[in-house]
């Protein structure tokens, strides 16, 4: 069936490439050309999906205005700076990088090309025609342990990492204090697995993580493969970038998405008034509608539902700060203290779990 | 319960692609070929199997079409390297770099899509003797095959006529031809069944252990599969142990972690690699071990002068 499909495609794909080569009338306003460089396949279920979503939903509001193309498959490497200069020299003044890899190759093509503006997602080097953007993943994760707290008959959480950088552990921390301020009981066991993206090794760490008692797992990589592990054993676990319940119906009870329609369109508006200026660091969450909660399971009791919707309220309200005082790491030391929030330095560079999480971040 | 019989099933689950795949090789490189291949045929079996699987409802379907695509890939090997004389170590490693590409071609519309798992065995009163039914009687179809294969394997290479024959033919096909056997005949049977064998253990990758098709998914278990060969001496019984023991090194690390072991995890992610080196250097130490299994005429082209 599936191999019928990608046959039948191919004289499609075929006559569109023709098309695309045919002479195009031009306009009275030449259209902004945007590029978008995905780390992986646009149909990977997850983040280079949601970022694909995001080019789709900023054609349809641009319309004609502008033009978009990406270049799927991108690895982290010397290869992305080839295609980033290849998309330069074609004309695309506005290109989207959409993986933290792609930082120091971006750098070098930047300074080549400073009438080209370049975005670039979780990185942390700017430049006069460089912005970076961010979503608030840790307002979702904080929203997980919300959930996951109050699920939890163990009062035992489960995480899958995967690689501990401050921007993960900044997740297992907030998912942690989210849990705990529902259920002071709550703790988490923690497996780093150094990938992104394996499925065989995510779900034996799904596995190990439900054989030692955790009924409720999120994950930082990107396979569904622990919500088929929590289906099979009648845990609980959350997707990450794209909804993955048709995984497991039954075990998915939340999970973070994003959407970056808002950004794109935005960043795409501001080239076009000619307001973009680089050097900025943008961090969207929940308010913005970056980050977005995958639908909840219907096995969530309605007392739970209301707490979540409280919380979720009070991140948007500005009211509530995952990382609000007091907060204590998990060998007694302060880390944040009462009446405070974690400094931004602290926040850009977190190497310690919160308490309640067992043993040690991988050094 | 007891945390170590998780921790087992785990293994045991982790090893299962592990056998298939490197049962297949042992018998390849017993024949005198050295097919590098077996990550590529995996990943076309891991595909095949996945599409089969969800056009048909059935996993024996896929399982079939999965061998089938192995055997079909292990065949333009074969051809090259049987007929045509090529280099089998470049010829093996540009049939992995194929299967890489072809079977991400193919299943490019697959990504991202659910399918059954194929199921655990339920066998009335031994699953439910309790830590030993766990232990034993808790796994799928594949699991007990995967170990009938390797009595099969064992039995072909060490009691058979024909397993004889193409123990002879991989020592020295020469002397095999002479005496009127048909070197290329067993080696196309045998690169054949290595070519099943890969296909079953991707497709235990994409039905099985996570089931789902995702592009590159067999993450060099192939070339896993290969070392075992070389770390179980050619010997099926050894390579099965192998599998475990490899199966187990993944698992523990896991487990450490979750048991909150302050051992890093870059470490604990290099063991398995770690053991298969030392393990090497351990075998080649003695090179009579080694020498005394290993085929003498692997990887050397045979040309009949007839």
């Amino acid at each position: 069936m599936q191999l019928n499909k990608t046959l039948k495609s191919l004289p499609l794909c075929i006559a569109a490439g023709l098309m695309a080569t045919l002479p195009v009338a031009s306009f009275a306003a030449e259209p902004l050309k945007v590029a978008f460089v995905y780390l992986g396949p646009r149909g990977d279920g997850g983040w280079t999906q949601q970022h694909d979503m995001g080019r789709l939903g900023l054609e349809k509001e641009m319309g004609d205005k502008i033009k978009t193309t990406f270049v799927e498959n991108v690895p982290e490497t010397a290869d992305s700076e080839r295609v980033f200069r290849q998309l330069a020299s074609d004309g695309y003044t506005l290109i989207f990088a959409t993986s933290f890899g792609y930082m120091e190759p971006l750098q070098k093509v930047a300074k080549l090309f400073p009438k080209v503006k370049f975005e670039h997602v979780n990185g942390f080097k700017t430049a006069p025609n460089i912005s970076v953007y961010e979503p608030r993943f840790e307002e979702g994760f904080y929203l997980i342990g919300v959930l996951a707290g109050q699920m939890t008959k163990s009062n035992t959480l489960g995480f899958i990492g995967s690689f501990p950088i401050p921007s993960v552990i900044r997740n297992i921390d907030s998912m942690t204090l989210g849990a705990q301020s529902v259920n002071p009981k709550a703790t988490t066991k923690a497996i780093w697995v150094n990938t992104w993206y394996d499925p065989g090794k995510e779900r034996q760490a799904a596995d190990t993580l439900i054989a030692q008692g955790a009924d409720n797992v999120a994950q930082n990589t990107d396979s569904p493969a622990s919500i088929q592990a929590a289906q099979e054993k009648g845990t609980y676990a959350f997707s990450i970038d794209a909804d993955m319940a048709k995984f497991g119906p039954k075990a998915q009870l939340s999970g973070t998405t994003e959407d970056w329609s808002g950004y794109y369109i935005a960043e795409t508006k501001k080239v076009l008034d000619g307001s973009w200026t680089g050097n900025r660091h943008t961090r969207w969450g929940i308010k913005e509608g970056m980050v977005v909660m995958a639908p909840l399971n219907s096995a969530i009791p309605p007392a739970a539902v209301k707490v979540f919707e409280e919380k979720k309220a009070a991140i948007v309200s500005g009211s509530l700060n995952p990382f609000a005082g007091p907060i204590k790491d998990n060998t007694g030391k302060e880390l944040v203290a009462a009446g405070k929030t974690l400094d931004d330095a602290t926040f850009n560079s977190l190497s310690t779990y919160v308490a309640g999480i067992d043993g040690s971040v991988p050094k | 319960m007891n945390p170590l019989v998780p921790m087992i099933a785990s293994t045991v689950v982790a090893a299962t692609p592990l056998i298939y795949a490197a049962l297949g090789e042992t018998v390849v490189e017993r024949s005198g070929v050295l097919n590098l291949g077996i990550e590529g045929m995996m990943l076309i079996g891991a595909v095949a199997g996945f599409a089969a699987t969800r056009g048909s409802g059935s996993d024996t379907v896929g399982f079939l079409a999965a061998a089938a695509a192995g055997i079909a890939l292990s065949l333009v090997f074969g051809f090259l390297t049987l007929n045509l004389q090529t280099n089998q170590v470049a010829t093996g490693l540009a049939l992995t770099l194929f299967g890489i590409g072809l079977s991400a071609f193919v299943g490019h519309d697959l990504a991202g899509l659910p399918v059954d798992r194929l199921a655990p065995l339920k066998i009335p009163v031994l699953s439910s003797i309790p830590v030993l039914g766990d232990l034993l009687f808790h796994y799928d179809i594949m699991v007990y095959l995967s170990i009938a294969l390797f009595l099969g394997v064992q039995w072909f290479l060490t009691r058979s006529r024909p397993g004889l024959t193409l123990r002879a033919i991989g020592e020295s096909p020469a002397v095999a031809h002479a005496i009127g056997k048909s070197v290329l005949k067993t080696r196309y049977l045998a690169v054949m069944f290595g070519g099943a064998t890969a296909g079953i253990a991707g497709a235990y990758l994409s039905l099985v252990q996570t089931p789902m098709w995702v592009e590159g998914m067999s993450a060099g278990k192939g070339w896993i599969a290969l070392a075992l060969v070389v770390f179980g001496t050619w010997k099926p019984a050894r390579v099965v142990v192998g599998a475990y023991l490899f199966g187990g090194v993944t698992q523990f690390q896991l487990f450490a972690q979750g048991f909150g072991l302050p051992i890093p995890t870059e470490f604990l992610s290099m063991l398995p690699y770690a053991a298969t080196v030392v393990v090497l250097v351990i075998i080649c130490r003695d090179p009579k071990t080694i020498l005394l299994n290993q085929p003498a005429s692997l990887g050397h082209s045979f040309h009949s002068a007839a």
